[in-house]
């Protein structure tokens, strides 16, 4: 086999820090500040980037791009980090990252932007995702991909992929009571959206950087904006419920008498 | 309106819990609209497991069995759940939020045009229209929202209504013929497999979930590690009161790390921003000092302590019911001890 073209699917999400108020804008629900709070790389989709990685690493001939959706001034912020973990070559999409837009809006613009990708091969295609964002948690992007590029196999919350040399391969999909369904592909062209996998966060390369970057200013330029908004959904309310707890602090007891009443309460 | 709640079955022909749950979440939403709700299944055993349901109250039942649904495939789960769908016509389609619709359902609902929800906390029918609520970022912000657009495809997440019960009878459910191609059976399930851990240590209908922190991982106050000890107190907790087993993610990265830490932890124990929000009663946090296990993993854990060492903790304060201030390691001795 020739290597397989890995497109990763992924956006920027607001740091898990930081705290979200909701607030409502002309285009629907968004976020408070939402232009100034910092924004990571989707954990999820950072996870299949690693993974995307990890497998051009071991089959020669392979390529990475990096399919991105979101406002153009962030993106350019975004990649300033994540260009030093990996190798990849952008494709940049300019449009809303909030989690209140529609997937359906989201998942047709990234299928478009990965059919106008110069060169891609689809029968050595694998799209990888992660298997729901930090923002919307939909986790219905990546099948609604895979849907539109007319790719007949899926897998969520992947944690593991080994490539056979015949270019077949094995998956592990999480499931309900922490197992795993393994399965079995015959090969490319598959969308796999991705879990944790088990590679650590790459440390920072800034030859990687650099090498990247190249590629980065000419990708953010020639972004396409994409109308991407709440679409066909109609928010009654956005809230954060009251969550706070009277919390009770129970200190200077001794160990035998906290272990009793936990006890107690768990036996309650 | 006419509702459908599209079911599959587990292994064994049983319908799962999550199924029986959206059969009272449909029959509700039908009773709301003054509407009908029809019963789909597919997969292994599907014809009995309608009867099972039989006397829901549904207007008509729906089944597609066979070889092909037998096992979890995205291909024919997708081709199998549009041939139900459309079958029923139905505006509102429920399913359960189980790993296996979660996969298909986005493609089937792309295939028969509708428009697809996920993760719903509530449905139900305001000033005449259906309405969803779900979480946004990460459990952070709730949402109540609606779409226009028919048929609308909701997967309701596992906890939220009660299971249907009644009695079993004969459904007469109408097979329903899936074309399926021969693109469709390039992937082949390989079945269930253990995480690689010592013991099962993920029960989701456990009555209380175990919290576990770096804090176990870190030198104590002789200035030794403890790992091996951490383990067996965790494990020993897990076995005696039947907890599930949760995992901040500073702990389980470790591993990937290549610290030591404790072997029968893995990815799959996350709870928080890149982990799994977990339902159960009951909650315990020990050792852990980050936000996600506490403000996105325990969003839907009802009763919360947390054992730590700093009474000041930003994160359990105003999110636990109760701190414990003291050394996990001497309670958790001590708690193992008590429960026997």
């Amino acid at each position: 086999m020739n290597g397989f073209h890995i497109v990763v699917c992924g956006s920027l999400v607001p740091d898990p820090l930081q705290t979200l108020e909701p607030v409502t804008t002309p285009q629907g629900p968004g976020l408070k500040n939402e232009t100034m709070l910092p924004s990571v790389l989707d954990p999820w989709s950072a996870h299949a980037l690693y993974e995307a990685d990890h497998l051009a690493k071991q089959v020669a001939g392979s390529k990475v791009y990096l399919v991105s959706l979101g406002p153009k001034a962030k993106l350019q912020q975004l990649m300033m980090t994540v260009a030093q973990k990996v190798p990849f070559e952008l494709v940049a999409i300019d449009g809303s990252a909030s989690g209140f837009t529609d997937a359906h809006l989201v998942a047709a613009a990234l299928a478009e932007a990965i059919t106008a990708i110069p060169g891609l091969d689809k029968s050595r295609l694998l799209v990888f995702g992660g298997c729901a964002s930090a923002s919307r948690d939909a986790g219905v992007t990546m099948q609604l991909v895979c849907e539109r590029l007319g790719i007949r196999d899926f897998f969520s919350g992947v944690d593991e992929l080994k490539v056979a040399p015949d270019g077949s391969f094995s998956v592990l999909e999480r499931v309900e009571g922490g197992q795993y369904l393994a399965s079995t592909c015959q090969g490319a062209p598959a969308v796999l959206a991705w879990a944790t996998g088990n590679l650590p966060e790459p440390r920072n390369n800034p030859q990687v950087g650099m090498a990247n970057m190249r590629g980065v200013m000419p990708a953010l330029m020639k972004a396409k904006p994409a109308a991407v908004g709440v679409g066909a959904l109609s928010y009654a309310k956005t809230e954060i419920p009251a969550q706070k707890r009277a919390t009770r602090v129970v200190k200077d007891v001794g160990a035998d008498e906290i272990a009793r009443e936990i006890v107690a309460w768990i036996k309650g | 309106m006419k509702i459908l709640a599209l079911l599959h079955t587990q292994d064994d022909g049983a319908l799962p819990k999550a199924a029986l749950e959206v059969v009272t979440a449909a029959a509700g939403l039908a009773a709301q609209a003054g509407g009908t709700f029809a019963v789909a299944v597919l997969g292994a055993g599907a014809t009995a497991a309608a009867d099972a349901v039989a006397a829901c109250g549904a207007s008509a039942f729906y089944a597609v069995e066979g070889d092909a649904v037998a096992q979890p495939r995205y291909a024919t789960d997708t081709a199998a759940a549009a041939a139900l769908m459309q079958a029923a016509g139905a505006e509102v389609v429920l399913a359960p939020g189980t790993s296996r619709f979660a996969r298909c359902l986005p493609g089937a609902a792309y295939r028969t045009g509708a428009q697809v929800d996920t993760h719903v906390a509530a449905v139900s029918v305001e000033a005449g229209a259906v309405q969803a609520q779900r979480w946004f970022y990460r459990q952070r912000i709730l949402g109540a929202f609606s779409r226009a657009a028919r048929p609308w495809v909701l997967l309701v997440d596992s906890g939220v209504y009660a299971p249907w019960s009644g009695a079993a009878g004969a459904a007469q459910a109408q097979p329903v013929a899936v074309a399926f191609g021969a693109e469709d059976s390039r992937t082949a399930a390989q079945g269930l497999q253990a995480p690689a851990a010592d013991a099962q240590t993920i029960r989701p209908d456990a009555p209380i979930l175990l919290v576990a922190g770096a804090g176990w991982t870190k030198k104590q106050k002789d200035g030794q590690y403890h790992i091996g000890e951490a383990g067996a107190l965790i494990q020993g907790f897990l076995q005696k009161a039947q907890a599930s087993l949760g995992s901040s993610k500073s702990l389980v990265d470790l591993k990937s790390d290549g610290q030591e830490t404790l072997n029968f932890m893995s990815h799959m124990n996350q709870v928080g921003q890149t982990g799994s929000t977990p339902r159960h009663p009951k909650g315990l946090s020990t050792c852990c000092h980050g936000e996600e296990p506490h403000a996105v993993g325990w969003r839907f854990i009802n009763e919360r302590r947390a054992i730590n060492l700093d009474a000041n903790c930003g994160w359990a304060q105003g999110k636990a019911d109760v701190v414990y201030v003291g050394d996990a390691f001497e309670i958790m001795a001590k708690v193992n001890a008590l429960l026997g």
